[in-house]
């Protein structure tokens, strides 16, 4: 049935999921949205993008989904190069899911919904009930199959977009701040739901976000400033300078602020990126000295 | 002059099937020249209560309190414009209501409306730009041309030039960057602290709220469940929590703290106080 979609890898030298050569965008020809950036993204990666508002995060993310045209460089997905001719292979490796939920409906039943991508896919009608049943469980809106996604919560209405994302069996799943409409609960729902599809499936996911404790679960940070490229690398050295938190406008985590001020007072932590780490480490600390 | 309800409540589609109760026998009363979060689940009726407060919503019963007005069902009341530029309601995503062809017109239309000469509303808004951290170089563009962010800045900066003397924001720092939103926060703090502003805030975020609020109200289906000062609503994080609230980091780190066995005073609020007080534990045991 669906399976075949997900065949991985595993174990074959990893190749780059998302490679970006000196990518550069301009909305009205003059300023670039997006200027020289490159970054690439091992496959199975959990990688965030990082930034300002208007640093061009969301850009670079509609381009390497190949909804933007570029203007120069090169974007490699799975090897294969972003042009005109390979924009098919392409889209059907790439899943994007936007900010407001509201504008990515079209069905008028969430199973209506999810069937959309299918049959654009032309997956034979017999097998699409199976296919929209296993993604609609995996997001947790079984129950919700034949309901009208205006009146869901915007959390349950973003959880239907991804499990019609999902439909289309994408190896790259891009979040273009998906959580940020969300009130507490609908945000950690959805930061569940992508972990489990990267941990279980390891899908590559991109995710554009504020939220500084996804930040620091991620594997790779990519931040950008005024279109550029600063840095990408693992969070631990992004968020270690100081002076490039404040330039780009970056939060760091709670227990690294922490960290920072018990350093002024003798107590060093290896551990700061997470609270239940930096914790476990002060009991430590405290048994031994 | 107090901001009060009494026996508030709203109900949506009366009479129809959709018929909802949003608000529900609400006895509330804002505390003047004080920053309030108004937090609650989604549909827990926020929304709905501090739209009540410059009469865009009317009661279905009850009585609404605001300086010195009524509200009650079904009347509008006197002097509505009046209130209106009293009370600035800032809506989520407020950058959707720009509309002139330049920033400056646009901050300018408020006060304009309200009968202000030509020259004074240019005035009072370029003062409310520069507030909102927008210098003179945005003035003569198309508000299309802003960031989001700035855009966000502009849409306020248009209700602070009818200079309110109460301000209720929902929302308003909703998909900003963690610089945009503390820059936000703090000319909100700003505005009361030194201009005596009543601010009301409808927020799901509680590091603001226990950085930058006195009193929080807990909505919870359709009725103000709590009413309390900030300090004591974050002091015992169970309150957050049976409230299905995530406590902000600082709290939490606290409270694993004290589960592993750390002595931690319930008046810690600051990192600096919290670090002196692990480090001297620390080392005690050394």
């Amino acid at each position: 049935m669906f399976f075949f979609f997900y065949v991985y890898n595993k174990g074959v030298p990893a190749m780059s999921a998302v490679e970006v050569k000196n990518l550069t965008f301009s909305y009205d020809g003059q300023t670039n949205a997006v200027e020289d950036v490159g970054f690439s993204v091992e496959k199975g990666t959990y990688c965030t993008i990082v930034g300002r508002n208007g640093s061009g995060k969301s850009t670079a993310a509609k381009l390497i989904a190949g909804l933007l045209d570029k203007k120069s460089g090169t974007i490699l997905i799975d090897g294969i190069a972003m042009e005109r001719e390979n924009l098919l292979e392409i889209r059907r490796k790439i899943g994007i899911v936007f900010q407001n939920p509201d504008n990515q409906f079209i069905g008028s039943t969430v199973r209506d919904d999810i069937a959309f991508g299918l049959e654009n896919h032309c997956v034979p009608q017999a097998e699409m009930d199976g296919i929209i049943e296993h993604f609609a469980a995996e997001v947790g809106m079984t129950s919700y199959l034949e309901s009208e996604p205006s009146r869901l919560s915007g959390g349950q209405k973003q959880r239907v977009a991804i499990a019609g994302v999902l439909a289309m069996a994408p190896e790259i799943l891009i979040f273009d701040e998906a959580t940020s409409m969300l009130d507490p609960q609908g945000k950690d729902r959805i930061k569940q739901v992508i972990r489990t599809l990267h941990e279980d499936r390891s899908l590559t996911i991109l995710s554009i976000t504020h939220d500084i404790e996804e930040v620091s679960m991620s594997d790779q940070v990519v931040l950008l400033d005024k279109g550029k490229l600063v840095m990408s690398d693992t969070p631990e050295a992004v968020f270690s300078s100081e002076d490039r938190i404040r330039k780009t406008g970056l939060d760091i985590p709670f227990s690294m602020k922490l960290a920072k001020e018990l350093k002024r007072y003798g107590v060093r932590l290896d551990e700061t990126l997470r609270i239940e780490g930096a914790v476990e480490e002060l009991c430590r600390l405290r048994s031994t000295k | 002059m107090p901001i009060a309800f009494d026996k508030v409540s709203h109900i949506y589609s009366a009479g129809t099937p959709y018929e909802f109760k949003a608000l529900d026998d609400v006895d509330l009363e804002f505390s003047e020249g004080k920053m309030t979060a108004v937090i609650g689940q989604t549909g827990s009726g926020k929304s709905t209560l501090v739209q009540h407060l410059n009469a865009l919503l009317l009661p279905s019963s009850g009585t609404v309190r605001v300086m010195d007005r009524e509200i009650t069902a079904g009347t509008a009341p006197k002097g509505l414009k009046k209130l209106r530029g009293e009370v600035g309601l800032i809506f989520q995503f407020p950058e959707y209501q720009l509309f002139e062809e330049t920033v400056l017109k646009d901050v300018s239309f408020g006060p304009k409306n309200f009968g202000v000469s030509e020259e004074e509303a240019q005035k009072r808004a370029k003062e409310a730009l520069r507030l909102c951290g927008l210098d003179e170089q945005y003035d003569e563009r198309s508000p299309l041309e802003l960031s989001g962010g700035q855009k966000r800045r502009a849409a306020i900066a248009g209700i602070l030039a009818m200079d309110p003397q109460v301000l209720v924001l929902d929302e308003p720092t909703a998909g900003l960057d963690p610089r945009g939103t503390e820059e936000m926060m703090k000319l909100f703090r700003t505005l009361n602290t030194k201009r005596g502003k009543t601010v009301i805030i409808v927020t799901h975020d509680m590091e603001q709220v226990f950085v930058y609020c006195d009193e929080v109200v807990v909505m919870a289906d359709g009725k103000a469940a709590a009413h309390m000062s900030a300090r004591d609503f974050f002091a015992d994080s169970s309150i957050c929590r049976s409230m299905n609230i995530l406590p902000p980091a600082i709290i939490r780190t606290c409270d694993a703290l004290r589960e592993a066995g750390f002595d931690i005073p319930k008046e810690i609020n600051t990192t600096s106080a919290l670090a002196k007080c692990i480090a001297r534990q620390v080392k005690r045991h050394g």
